[in-house]
């Protein structure tokens, strides 16, 4: 649950950042993806997920023609973000499907456990 | 005394554990359906209950258990035998996907979550007939 809210952290900073021409660096904000890996699997195979690493798209930035744009280089081009507002849609939406669904997971456990405590009782 | 109690609960009560394990297997597949090459995993509930509950109790000892438990090799005959060993729980399997994915991931997530709400429909269904055997127990124990 942590790390698929962790992933619709990252899709909004990345729909939030569309449109960010230049970031601390001085460059153009470049779209951002989380890794997921299963941990380590001791005693029988029940880990759970974690995040390896935040990745960076390496993909291209897109440029723009707009020669009267103070942060225009000298052919007059713009250097805009790479995040594809479709994909990160798509992201989200799959991000908010899965933590659903570890929700409900985690309800069904807590039932069960309530019911269990109850056990012997009457 | 004890240990007939305990003997007339084993069955359940290890059947209850196990439950409880899938659930828990269930819910760790559910939660890396996002993760690349990560392969669902399940195990035999039949088997794995037959296997926890077919070491025969003779005089309150557990003289053996088949197939999941680790013994320890005896080279001299200075060596002590041990009991019971360790129980390594039950073997566990990866599911065959019935349709690939592009990054190597098995988990199907209707089939896990329709097994998961199976395997606590189950859970219940195991804690009820827990807590009706320690309800006729109770019974039989009562002075009257």
């Amino acid at each position: 649950m942590a790390a698929q809210g962790q992933r619709m952290n990252v899709t909004a900073s990345n729909l939030a950042n569309a449109d960010s021409v230049a970031g601390p660096n001085g460059e153009a904000y470049r779209a951002k993806h989380l890794i997921f890996a299963a941990r380590q699997q001791e005693n029988g195979g029940i880990g759970g997920v974690r995040v390896r690493g935040l990745v960076e798209d390496s993909a291209p930035l897109r440029q723009e023609y707009r020669p009267d744009h103070p942060l225009a280089d000298e052919a007059g081009y713009v250097s805009l973000p790479n995040v594809e507002p479709v994909n990160e849609m798509v992201d989200m939406i799959a991000a908010s499907r899965s933590y659903q669904a570890n929700v409900e997971v985690m309800n069904t456990s807590k039932q069960l456990m309530l019911k269990t405590l109850t056990l012997g009782e009457n | 005394m004890i240990d007939r109690l305990s003997a007339a609960l084993k069955f359940d009560s290890e059947a209850l554990s196990l439950r409880d394990r899938r659930q828990q297997v269930l819910a760790n597949n559910i939660a890396n359906a996002d993760t690349p090459n990560y392969k669902a995993r399940d195990f035999n509930f039949s088997r794995a209950l037959a296997q926890a509950t077919a070491g025969a109790e003779i005089g309150g000892r557990n003289i053996s258990r088949e197939g999941n438990t680790l013994a320890l090799t005896m080279t001299s005959s200075n060596h002590i035998a041990t009991q019971g060993g360790i129980n390594s729980g039950p073997s566990m399997l990866y599911r065959v996907p019935d349709q690939p994915s592009l990054d190597g991931n098995t988990v199907s997530m209707d089939q896990e979550r329709s097994r998961f709400t199976d395997n606590a429909v189950r859970y219940q269904a195991a804690l009820t007939l827990l807590n009706s055997r320690i309800r006729g127990l109770k019974s039989a124990m009562q002075p009257e």
